[in-house]
């Protein structure tokens, strides 16, 4: 079996497992006053602080959520609202086209629903915002800029988005950058201090912890409205009990991807750049997606178009082979459309229909790669002959 | 039959098969896949999308009317340990079967939209896809059986279970289709009830889903709204047999020859026996009604021919199926100048043009063809 999907989620390293199952059998409310209570505080208390020294923020600027989409619904809607409420001509959410669909959709649902005008920036072929676009598109009208939203790293062609020059571009004008950086953490530096941005995604299980932890970077003058209202946990911006478990785990795996980041950058770049060699010569009209430069894409993850080819009949074809991957592009009813990351860049439609992605993780061996040497190649003539039904 | 004992095998193979199982989120499909598996095949589920409804927003997927059917396929694969796609193959439905569908019936004729998707869709469009990719056939939950000669020809034959035998709508299918179907439910002389309780035993949560009945892409089942919106309204006059003015309808196209409900004629017969469209005329946009015996049609031509195996050289006698459901007829047949000229031994009610006309040897699947006229007893219509 070759597992080449950890952008879609990476096993749990065996130290965030040792973690969350220490905590799993303690009681205690983080909220509570008494013994057990305070003994949880400790803990989550601890792990945001580790976090936080893992992501160049300051432990209050950590507010837990239950994963990456909530923490970019809650930055995005949440700093929409803020503004908006406090300045009600403040309307204009100004995103990438390349965001994922937690972002995308819930900018689109401002939209349709709260009154929101929404202005999706330009990006070049690689799929990148050039800090120009957005001064262009904010100095339009700098007074009706709620906010903007740019992904640090992209997650099917994981080109790497320009965010300080972003961020001091956003800052300029006083408007809130935020950053989806899911992809980009435990890959490539994630300093939010320097960043300069206003508010970041970060998600627990694409690196090595547990599912349903993840958590927002919130610069201290920003208070979103929240999306959940309760009892106020978090900053009064997220309500609900503390998953106490879950973020010691999640404390721990980041500790993992901070100190491990920049050999794992290496070891797993030249594999992936092993794996888009191989891929290459089996099929030399294979189109690398993404930006080609080392520097400018995530380096686990390797993006390829196959002319001709249907993305969902490579993966049954490689599927039967033991070799998991995707197609890039999430799917939730079944139908698989052309990437919306792809269009954005300009790829004809058809083409874009065409996709795989192979994502490496910390499991990942030069077995996997000569996996997908040895089947790629008949793997696209025979997904070339059935076409693009 | 109770599930200690295996299957028979409607088609017993030396070797495991690479087979795609079209599942549909029903029961039958989900039994046909679990039974192939079972035998050893090596299965991959798949579930067409057929339907092109647009859905509020997603730029990287879409929805369908079919998302709870796709889950119950996909849940039914999940158990059943095989691996599942959802296959996009909306474009070709549409071209192919629904405005085929649209068609058929503004030209005054009644087509059958599940055999058309039989034949361009499940074992054409999808066939041909899995057999560039690799796979040796599809596999269905029709109940229909495919027995292969010593001579290693096939031939397709109606199920064991003449109540639940599906072998009209696959009537279509020619040779080398029939070379590529597995369907593992044709040999099951069992209940439907005991089809569900097979699948209850598999585990498999579609157990108690009700059947589907009706034309898959209209979702309500109101044919008449469907059509009328495709087609607009389109007024025009219901005549007797001496072409006297009795009523009014909205569209030609919403009426099937034999049609007895739904005429809303004003003035009664004169015999005071109900009236039944006996004729569709789109170019006047006229339909005709009459007393039941006019609809006593002694034979019939057919077109576009397709045999099981070889073409029959000269008139033969066969029993004919007419509709779905339907039953069988004693039926004398030739084929002249690539048309089927058909004369029934009884006279037989009701037959539409549009509909296939599938004529067998026994339980045997000898070939089908689409009705285009019929020869009345009556005469004038």
């Amino acid at each position: 079996m070759a597992y080449l999907d950890h952008a879609a989620t990476t096993p749990m390293l065996p130290e965030a497992i040792a973690a969350m199952t220490a905590q799993i059998a303690v009681t205690g409310n983080a909220s509570s006053l008494h013994a057990a209570g305070r003994r949880a505080r400790r803990t989550v208390e601890e792990a945001r602080e580790t976090l936080a020294e893992s992501l160049g923020a300051r432990p209050s600027e950590v507010v837990f959520t239950s994963g990456g989409t909530e923490a970019d619904n809650l930055a995005v809607k949440g700093l929409y609202w803020a503004r908006r409420d406090a300045e009600p001509a403040r309307r204009r959410v100004l995103a990438s086209p390349v965001e994922h669909h937690a972002v995308l959709d819930a900018v689109h649902w401002l939209g349709e629903h709260e009154g929101a005008t929404v202005e999706y920036l330009p990006v070049d072929a690689h799929g990148r915002v050039h800090p120009g676009a957005l001064r262009e598109a904010i100095e339009r009208n700098p007074d009706d800029v709620a906010l903007a939203t740019v992904m640090w790293a992209n997650n099917e062609i994981g080109t790497i988005q320009p965010v300080r020059e972003l961020a001091d571009v956003a800052a300029e004008f006083g408007v809130p950058l935020h950053a989806d950086a899911v992809q980009a953490y435990g890959q490539i530096p994630v300093d939010f201090a320097a960043s300069g941005l206003a508010a970041a995604t970060v998600s627990g299980h694409k690196i090595g912890g547990p599912y349903g932890i993840g958590a927002l970077l919130l610069a201290r003058e920003h208070s979103p409205v929240p999306v959940l209202h309760g009892g106020g946990q978090e900053r009064h911006v997220r309500s609900g009990t503390l998953d106490v478990p879950a973020i010691a785990a999640f404390a721990v795996a980041g500790e993992y991807a901070a100190e491990h980041r920049a050999r794992f950058a290496a070891e797993i770049g030249a594999l992936r750049d092993d794996l888009v060699t191989a891929v290459r010569s089996a099929v030399p009209e294979a189109i690398l997606g993404g930006d080609p430069a080392p520097g400018g894409r995530l380096p686990a993850n390797a993006h390829f178009t196959f002319p001709g080819c249907e993305g969902d009949s490579l993966l049954l074809l490689l599927d039967a082979q033991g070799i998991e991957c995707s197609t890039g592009s999430a799917c939730t009813a079944g139908v698989a459309q052309p990437s919306h990351v792809l269009l954005a860049t300009g790829t004809d439609p058809d083409l874009a229909r065409g996709t795989l992605r192979f994502s490496l993780g910390h499991t990942s061996t030069k077995a996997d790669v000569d996996a997908v040497a040895a089947a790629i190649g008949p793997a696209v003539d025979r997904a070339r002959t059935a076409g693009l039904s | 039959m109770t599930l200690t004992e295996t299957p028979q095998r409607p088609e017993p193979s030396p070797r495991p098969l690479r087979v795609l199982a079209a599942m549909s989120g029903g029961v039958d499909s989900a039994v046909a896949a679990a039974r192939a598996a079972e035998a050893g095949h090596d299965v991959t589920g798949v579930h067409l999308a057929l339907s092109a409804n647009p859905q509020s927003f997603r730029t990287g997927a879409r929805g369908c009317c079919t998302i709870e059917d796709s889950r119950d396929a996909r849940r039914a694969a999940d158990v059943i340990g095989i691996p599942f796609y959802v296959w996009d193959l909306a474009e070709r439905f549409r071209e192919d079967v629904v405005e085929d569908f649209v068609a058929e019936y503004e030209a005054g004729r009644t087509p059958n939209p599940c055999l058309r998707c039989n034949e361009k869709i499940k074992f054409a469009a999808l066939l041909d896809k899995a057999l560039a990719l690799g796979f040796d056939a599809v596999v269905t939950g029709h109940y229909a059986k495919v027995i292969v000669k010593e001579d290693g020809t096939r031939e397709l034959h109606r199920a064991s279970d003449m109540a639940k035998d599906q072998s009209y709508v696959l009537g279509v299918l020619d040779d080398r289709q029939l070379a590529h179907a597995m369907f593992p439910l044709g040999d099951t002389l069992t209940t439907k009830e005991e089809i569900r309780a097979e699948a209850e035993q598999r585990g498999l949560a579609v157990a108690k889903k009700p059947d589907s009945h009706d034309i898959c892409f209209i979702a309500d089942g109101d044919t008449q709204g469907f059509l009328a919106a495709r087609l607009g309204k389109a007024e025009g006059e219901i005549v007797d047999e001496s072409g006297a003015v009795v009523g009014t309808h909205e569209g030609a196209y919403g009426y099937t020859i034999g049609q007895r409900k739904g005429l809303r004629i004003g003035t009664p017969a004169p015999d005071g026996k109900p009236r039944y469209v006996l004729d569709i005329s789109p170019v006047d946009n006229t339909v005709t009604v009459g007393p039941a015996a006019a609809l006593d049609v002694t034979g019939l031509t057919a077109i576009k021919p397709r045999w099981c195996g070889a073409a029959p050289t000269g008139p033969g006698t066969y029993t004919a199926q007419l509709r779905a459901h339907g039953g069988e007829t004693e039926v004398t047949a030739d084929l002249v100048d690539g048309a089927l000229h058909v004369s029934f031994t009884e006279p037989v009610r009701g037959v539409a043009p549009g509909q296939a006309i599938v004529l067998y040897d026994g339980t045997r699947v000898v070939g089908s063809a689409t009705i285009a006229t019929t020869e009345r007893v009556t005469a004038g219509v």
